[in-house]
């Protein structure tokens, strides 16, 4: 590095024609070293949030659990054409080569499996088949549906044939509660099953409540802390920081004593006569969005406030000694100048609010479980992955759609983080 | 330089000598869920063991999940040898083939167990229960039946169930009169699906959902509910270590099992069948209730406990008599549609 930059001044003082192409040289070194020192940055993003993004998009299309387990049959669902009639007896020899093959390897689980997604005691239908399964037979077709008469059905094609990859729309679609059909048309799937989109919506609602109640409750505060001398000011600060650093985990807990039936708020409201009988505050919505308003508070009032810091309180006495009452000038001087803050505050606590899962999980009813809940529900515990991944992209989609929204009504660079 | 050198390549044989020793030769692993439990088996299983055979074992804890089993058996050089399962993990690993199929003639035979502990794949640990939990000083006259769970009428208030179809399905379809061992029969059906939310309609407004084990102790010690689904242990070891009065009704408890298997490929086979034999062993699993409330599952156990403590115990045969075994098959099949269907339930 030193070397080269020498090089170049030598060059500048020896070859004039060489000036340029020196300057050049040392240009490209500098935006190289820039790019150095970013270069760990980069690769940490790519690696831990880019990728796995992707990663999450194309598990939520990509479907080759069935096609690597069963190799024979998925292709052979390629010549079933006719899908008003079952396919033909090449087919079935095919599902019962998959089927004795894949109960020899010890693969059926994964078969079972996906074919359970889509179809009513999927599970059952393939193992109780594969145990029962003859070692040969003349005529596969009559044999299968022998054994179980599901076989015959087009409903269960459909099925085998959705899941042969290697790309599906099942899992996006019963993300937003629809579903394929055996002639393949697309329809709701039954009401009994329909909770993704109140799911989102739900989620959706949630994320903007919170955003206004953090708005109506951090204003104020963030005036407040920003017109202060600096002492008080800075001992306010600190109590909106001290919650800010605790364990989510913690204030959660916290809220639930507070909360509950015979917690701090409701025995003090019975001592002062307010109320006779506890009210239902926590395991319901309120107990929800109390704790994660208090929760994302912070992220509201800090950005409010270091543009508030910024707003000279000459503006507000120009406005007045030019005839303005108080409510007009905090109205028309005042609160334009505070919107970059206003919007970042509110952009930051949606975005995170749409990410709930411990406080509405632990706070929450049944009804209050947000979309994070389900895909933690499809992650962990019944490691149904496409379906993660599906809700997952649902709810990225979904947010950058209303990000554009929120950027051609606003505009992201009227937003001052903080 | 050269000193630097070699210092490394010292160091590089070191490594993959050790390497290679433990991949060769390592010493019985053995794999539970860690915390006080773990600390009990240590005591009455794996300190006697080594003790009594001489053979080096050391012992790791686990959070469960089929992945992390999958990984070590297809991965190769598993460094694991015994694992304790719940019975989700038992029935997909021995479908996928991670388990060595138990030869019962080296762990005493199938006869020397309860039934409900004998697995293709596995041998049955301990036995625990969902049992309706309760506390004794606010309920006066005791609930006897999940019946008068959802009689709000003879036991006015909140009641808490686990968040999730799972077990609550189960609950239900016994409050409205059905056996303990026909519910599976039942919920296997269609009818029997909306007969038990049906049912769950009648206590809907009363109704708070748990999500972990920890929770339902904490609901009934501080009022909010008077009565809860709740894991036998954790009534236990509230009575035991928080001094409370809460009660039990064992009338249609629903029970399951964690299992012992041996990962498939392992180079210790034979040390593994002779842990799994000292700890099948009745004089031997009667020590571990003394520390902990579940059930042990090898036959004769039963006798060598404390009379008084045995009556705590989900395997004592009078709260045995009137409960059912979590179906793990029907579960892995239904348990997305109906995670579904409780959720828009739910969401009434």
């Amino acid at each position: 590095m030193e070397r080269s930059r020498a090089a170049s001044i030598e060059s500048i003082e020896t070859a004039q024609p060489s000036l340029q192409a020196g300057l050049r040289r040392a240009d490209r070194m500098r935006k190289l070293r820039a790019f150095g020192l970013v270069a760990p940055l980069l690769a940490f993003l790519l690696l831990t949030f880019v990728a796995p993004i992707l990663d999450m998009l194309r598990r939520s299309i990509v479907d080759t659990d069935l096609s690597e387990v069963w190799p024979h049959v998925t292709q052979a669902t390629r010549i079933w054409t006719d899908r008003s009639k079952l396919p033909s007896p090449a087919v079935f020899d095919a599902l019962a080569a998959d089927l004795a093959g894949s109960y020899r390897n010890q693969t059926l689980a994964t078969a079972a499996r996906r074919l359970n997604y889509a179809l009513d005691n999927g599970r059952s239908l393939v193992f109780g088949t594969a145990r029962k399964l003859p070692a040969t037979s003349g005529d596969w077709t009559s044999t299968l549906k022998q054994i179980d008469p599901r076989w015959g059905e087009l409903k269960t094609w459909a099925a085998i044939d959705q899941a042969s990859g290697p790309l599906t729309s099942y899992f996006l679609l019963a993300a937003l509660d629809l579903n394929k059909t055996a002639n393949g048309s697309i329809v709701g799937v039954a009401a009994e099953r329909a909770i993704y989109i109140d799911v989102l919506r739900r989620t959706f609602i949630v994320s903007f409540a919170v955003t206004i109640l953090c708005l109506i409750l951090g204003f104020p505060v963030a005036y407040l802390l920003a017109t202060q001398p600096p002492r008080r000011a800075n001992l306010l600060m600190i109590l909106v920081l001290l919650p800010f650093w605790t364990s989510l985990l913690v204030r959660t807990a916290a809220w639930i004593v507070l909360l509950q039936e015979h917690g701090l708020v409701n025995d003090a409201l019975i001592w002062l006569g307010v109320i006779d009988h506890p009210l239902r505050l926590i395991y319901n919505r309120i107990g929800v969005l109390v704790a994660m308003t208090h929760i994302l508070l912070p992220f509201q009032i800090l950005p409010l406030y270091s543009v508030m810091k910024g707003i000279k309180p000459a503006y507000m006495r120009a406005a007045t000694s030019l005839g303005a009452s108080p409510t007009e000038a905090f109205v028309r001087v005042y609160l334009p100048m505070t919107l970059p803050g206003i919007g970042a505050g509110a952009l930051l606590v949606f975005i995170l609010a749409l990410g709930y899962y411990i406080t509405p999980a632990l706070i929450g009813g049944a009804a209050d479980q947000m979309i994070s809940y389900f895909i933690a529900f499809y992650t962990s515990d019944t490691i149904n992955w496409g379906m993660a991944s599906a809700l997952g992209t649902v709810l990225l989609v979904a947010t950058l759609t209303l990000y554009w929204v929120y950027n051609r009504l606003v505009g992201v660079t009227n937003v001052k983080l903080g | 330089m050269k000193s630097k050198t070699a210092i490394l390549a010292i160091t590089a044989a070191v490594i993959m000598a050790a390497a290679s020793v433990s991949a060769e030769a390592r010493d019985l692993s053995v794999v539970s869920w860690g915390g006080a439990y773990q600390n009990a088996q240590k005591k009455v299983y794996f300190e006697p063991f080594r003790k009594a055979t001489n053979l080096p074992m050391t012992d790791e804890s686990w959070d469960g999940g089929i992945g992390v089993l999958r990984a070590k058996v297809k991965g190769g050089n598993s460094t694991w040898d015994v694992v304790q399962v719940e019975s989700d993990e038992l029935a997909v690993g021995c479908e996928e083939g991670l388990f060595e199929t138990i030869d019962w003639a080296k762990i005493g035979g199938q006869a020397n167990y309860i039934k409900s502990a004998v697995n293709k794949c596995g041998v049955g640990a301990i036995l625990y229960d969902f049992v309706l939990g309760y506390d004794t000083t606010k309920l006066k006259t005791p609930p006897t039946s999940w019946a008068d769970f959802f009689d709000t009428k003879k036991f006015p208030g909140k009641r808490a169930l686990r968040a999730g179809p799972k077990t609550t399905l189960e609950i239900a379809l016994m409050a409205d009169g059905v056996a303990p061992k026909d519910v599976y029969k039942v919920l296997g059906t269609k009818e029997g699906v909306d007969r038990a939310f049906k049912k769950l309609d009648t206590i809907h407004q009363d109704l708070i959902f748990w999500k972990a084990g920890a929770q339902p102790p904490q609901l009934l010690a501080s009022g909010e509910v008077v009565m809860t689904s709740v894991y036998n242990g954790r009534i236990d070891a509230a009575n035991r270590d928080d001094h409370r009065q809460f009660g039990i009704s064992w009338n249609g408890a629903l029970f399951t099992l964690d299992s012992w298997v041996i990962l498939k490929g392992t180079p210790n086979l034979a040390a593994a069948y002779q842990l799994l034999n000292f700890m099948g062993k009745a004089e031997n699993q009667a020590k571990l209730p003394e520390a902990i409330a579940y059930g042990v599952t090898a036959n004769g156990a039963n006798a060598l406990i404390d009379k008084a403590r045995l009556a705590q115990l989900p395997t004592a045969e009078a709260n045995l008599a009137h409960a059912v075994e979590i179906n793990t098959a029907f579960w892995l099949e239904n348990i997305d549609r109906l995670t579904e269907r409780f959720n828009q339930w739910a969401a009434k």
